[in-house]
C-alpha cells in the first residue's frame, strides 16, 4: 500500500514529505506511549499516533519509520516538524480516532508490525 | 570531539538534564556517528534504541549527564553517567511497568516502566549501579560480532 493510498483512506493532510507520497508501506503499529513503540518497532513501520511533541518524531527515526500519522486531528509541534523535515521522515494528520485509523488500514490489507517476521 | 587512532573511538557527550526541547538529540547524533563509521544497521538499531532510552531517563530525572561512546573492532560500549537522584532498588526498576514517572514524563510519551528493561533487551551486557542522591551509572555494551545474537 502507498502512502499516498494510506492517505486517501483516512482522508489524510500531509504536512511534511509531499515528494514521498509512492513510498510503499508494508505495516503499521500504533501507541502514543514512545517506549513500546522503541520496544515493538521495526525499521519501515508506519507509525500511528496521538502524541504529538519531538518525541515522536525522534522515536521514529531512531526505530527507522517509514513515515507517522497523528491521529484524532492532532499535529506534530514546530519541533516535531521541523525534525521530521530534517529526517525525511512523511507526517500524515487524520481526524479519525486511533482505533478506527487502525480498523481502516487493517481492513484494507495493511498488516499490523505483529505480523510481520 | 571524537578521538581515534587505528583500532577505536571514544567520543563523549553532554547530557542537560530537564531539557525536554532537546531530549534524544544526543542519541540522534550517536546513530549518526555510527552510520558514519559502517557498523551494521541492525546493531545500529539496537544501540540507538538503548541510547535513546538511556538519554531519556537522563533528561526526565537526573540534573547533568554524559554519554561516553566508544567502538572497538569487537564491541561498541555506550557509558552513561549522571548527577541526579539515583535509583533506591536497581531491582525493582529494571521489572517491566516499574515506573517513578511523573505526569509530565508520561506526557512525553515515556515513563510506563519500559525504559530500562528496552535498554537491557537491546544490550549484550548490562549492568546498572546507583547511589541514592548521588546519581546512576549504566553501562550498555553491544558486540559488533554477533548480529543476531539475541
Amino acid at each position: 500500500m502507498t502512502l499516498k493510498e494510506i492517505k486517501e483512506l483516512l482522508k489524510a493532510e500531509i504536512l511534511c514529505g509531499e515528494n514521498r507520497l509512492e513510498e510503499e508501506i508494508e505495516f503499521a503499529g500504533g501507541s502514543d506511549m514512545m517506549s513500546d513503540v522503541l520496544a515493538f518497532g521495526k525499521p519501515g513501520i508506519l507509525l500511528l499516533t496521538g502524541l504529538t511533541n519531538a518525541q515522536s518524531v525522534r522515536t521514529a527515526d531512531i526505530i527507522e519509520a517509514k513515515a507517522i500519522v497523528y491521529v484524532r486531528g492532532k499535529r506534530p509541534d514546530k519541533e516535531g516538524i521541523a525534525l521530521a523535515r530534517e529526517k525525511g521522515i512523511p507526517i500524515l494528520s487524520t481526524h479519525f480516532m486511533m482505533y478506527k485509523t487502525c480498523g481502516l488500514l487493517y481492513k484494507a490489507g495493511l498488516p499490523g508490525v505483529s505480523d510481520i517476521e | 570531539m571524537a578521538q581515534s587512532d587505528e583500532s577505536s573511538l571514544s567520543q563523549n557527550f553532554e547530557i542537560d538534564g530537564r531539557d525536554f526541547s532537546k531530549a534524544g538529540s544526543i542519541s540522534t547524533k550517536v546513530k549518526e556517528l555510527l552510520q558514519e563509521v559502517g557498523i551494521d544497521s541492525s546493531i545500529i538499531r539496537r544501540a540507538a534504541i538503548a541510547a535513546y532510552e538511556a538519554e531519556m531517563n537522563i533528561v526526565m530525572y537526573a540534573d547533568r549527564g554524559e554519554m561516553e561512546l566508544n567502538i572497538t573492532p569487537e564491541k561498541l560500549r555506550i557509558r552513561l553517567e549522571d548527577e541526579g537522584p539515583g535509583i533506591e532498588d536497581t531491582e525493582k526498576a529494571m521489572q517491566e511497568g516499574f515506573s517513578t514517572a511523573t505526569d509530565e514524563m508520561r506526557e512525553m510519551g515515556f515513563g510506563a516502566g519500559m525504559g530500562l528493561p528496552n535498554i537491557k533487551k537491546n544490550a549484550d551486557e548490562f549492568r546498572i549501579s546507583s547511589t541514592k542522591g548521588k546519581g546512576t551509572t549504566v553501562d550498555i555494551v553491544i558486540y559488533l560480532n554477533q548480529k543476531e545474537k539475541k
